[in-house]
């Protein structure tokens, strides 16, 4: 394209806006969807169990890590004014508010979102789709809404796994590692961090980002050109704009919170 | 009067002389500037196996997502047992695929549900059978097909012929009216090959429905059709019995039938002079 030449310029920008119309005409319809993924939840089970289940290892063994780093970086910067026993409060609140939506998400994009893009890439290389359609099986409705509706449940359920082994990380560096009294640990934590605005907060991040995730992977698997390159483009992009949706859906959202 | 694919209780909306399942008229359909079809009628009768053959490109497959409402004819009519596919809303297109199985060309068999799964899938769907129920016609479908005792075998341990044969199996699940084969033929060994051509007749004749082949095997196709279409450059070039079109003097159907390589269809692709891209030959 040439972006001096306008009718380049309005190719582009048409197709640009056809694209997002699609796009939020498929969403409207996955969310629309949800009646009729409760009557068939066996479906949407599966999914959650594929998707969650698949990405268990990988959440539990990053959660660890990052408790262990909080832990360290906690208490190399609150034993300065003295109050490290406060990195029981900092490990838990970095990670429910932030860490365990942020870090959870990216993951989900890169284990779970580039092989839901694949399969459905596949599935429709392969015909698949089109042989449901011909079987008057509405692909949207069989294959497309389980897995949005299973990503958005699976999301905050990983996150929150994310965020308990995180706090167990980050109290193995800090009691058992350094030294730092177990009971203040914990009370500093009980006493912190709030259930509404502070895990409730992350809860709504995570499910926000389960949407965004999981949609942008169903979409680009569904728009894949049917070809071995088509699906790893559209794999490489799922795990590239979902990525950075989530960083910059967390932006908007943490000042959305801030200012309630 | 051939009433084999007729279901009795829907026998008096039928005009009695009305013996065609599916009836285009006047049909031309094209991709942008390219014209595909151009104004094809044909009819496919009621209990025959009728075979759709042409060059690659002639507009084949075409045909077949047509029939199927995957795609729109710009002019002409469609009819499908009486109704226009091209006017038809999303619902009733859909009402009318439960009507119709379709055989893709490598099966299209949902790699993630074994065999038995696959059968079923369209029931399932479709249908609030009980479980009980579903066995039995699955196993009964795949026992048509040579397949009973597949069933627990995952779509990538097929062979060919197998994937084929399952893909039939679920073509066939719903009882349809019409079931359109897109290459049924392609890549099977001669073994397979022959099973796929005497499944067809054999599922056409016993299960009384109307049969659309898409094919390029001429031997096999010709021997299991009622009626064969060739299609050539978006028209139909021949149009008979099996004997009829084989005795054809038409020099592109013969070219066809005979598979000769040049003819009507050049073999060369156009091309500049072949003076002008070698040079003079020196001597």
């Amino acid at each position: 394209m040439t972006w001096y030449r306008p009718a380049d310029v309005g190719f582009a920008t048409r197709r640009t806006l056809a694209d997002w119309g699609y796009g939020s005409r498929l969403l409207l319809r996955l969310v629309l969807l949800f009646g009729a993924c409760v009557r068939r939840f066996g479906l949407v089970r599966d999914q959650v169990f594929f998707l969650g289940n698949y990405s268990l290892a990988i959440i539990s063994v990053s959660g660890l890590f990052v408790g262990f780093v909080l832990g360290l970086q906690g208490y190399y910067t609150l034993q300065r004014y003295g109050s490290s026993e406060a990195v029981g409060l900092l490990v838990a609140l970095s990670l429910v508010r932030e860490l365990g939506p942020v870090i959870t998400a990216l993951l989900f994009a890169g284990r779970a979102g580039a092989s839901l893009t694949a399969e459905i890439g596949l599935m429709r290389a392969g015909e698949q789709l089109t042989a449901m359609e011909m079987m008057a099986v509405d692909p949207v409705r069989r294959i497309l809404a389980p897995r949005f509706w299973g990503g958005v449940i699976a999301m905050p359920l990983l996150a929150a796994v994310f965020s308990a082994v995180g706090i167990l990380g980050g109290y193995v560096v800090a009691v058992l590692l350094i030294g730092i009294d177990a009971g203040a640990f914990w009370s500093q934590m009980q006493g912190g961090v709030d259930v509404w605005s502070d895990v409730g907060n992350g809860v709504v991040k995570s499910v926000v980002f389960g949407i965004a995730v999981t949609f942008t992977a169903l979409l680009q698997g569904y728009e894949a050109q049917p070809t071995p390159e088509g699906v790893s483009k559209a794999t490489t992009r799922t795990v590239v704009v979902a990525s950075l949706s989530v960083l910059g859906l967390d932006f908007v959202l943490t000042v959305m919170m801030f200012s309630i | 009067m051939q009433t084999a694919g007729l279901r009795p209780a829907f026998a008096f909306m039928k005009p009695p002389s009305d013996d065609a399942l599916v009836e285009l008229r006047d049909l031309t359909f094209g991709y942008g500037e390219r014209v595909v079809l151009d104004n094809i009628s044909l009819t496919l009768p009621r209990g025959k196996v009728t075979s759709l053959l042409g060059a690659s490109g002639g507009g084949k497959t075409t045909t077949l997502r047509l029939i199927g409402g995957q795609n729109r004819a710009q002019r002409g009519q469609l009819l499908f047992d009486g109704q226009d596919v091209t006017l038809m809303t999303p619902e009733k297109l859909f009402a009318m695929r439960r009507r119709m199985g379709m055989l893709f060309q490598f099966g299209a068999l949902f790699t993630d549900l074994d065999v038995f799964e696959n059968v079923a899938f369209p029931l399932r769907e479709h249908t609030d059978l009980p479980d009980a129920l579903i066995r039995d016609i699955v196993l009964m479908k795949l026992d048509a097909v040579g397949l009973r005792g597949a069933r627990d075998l995952m779509p990538s341990e097929l062979s060919g012929g197998m994937n084929r044969r399952v893909a039939l199996a679920r073509a066939i699940a719903l009882d349809p009216d019409l079931i359109l084969y897109d290459e049924p033929f392609s890549g099977l060994d001669p073994i397979a090959l022959g099973t796929a051509a005497r499944l067809i007749r054999e599922l056409n004749d016993t299960l009384g429905i109307t049969s659309l082949v898409v094919s390029h095997e001429i031997p096999e196709t010709f021997r299991i059709s009622d009626q064969v279409i060739i299609l050539a450059n978006g028209r139909i070039a021949a149009q008979g019995t099996p004997e009829e079109v084989r005795d054809s003097t038409d020099p592109l159907v013969m070219q066809f039938v005979q598979g000769q390589s040049d003819g009507p269809v050049r073999f060369h692709y156009p091309a500049q002079p072949v003076d002008q891209d070698f040079g003079e030959v020196v001597r």
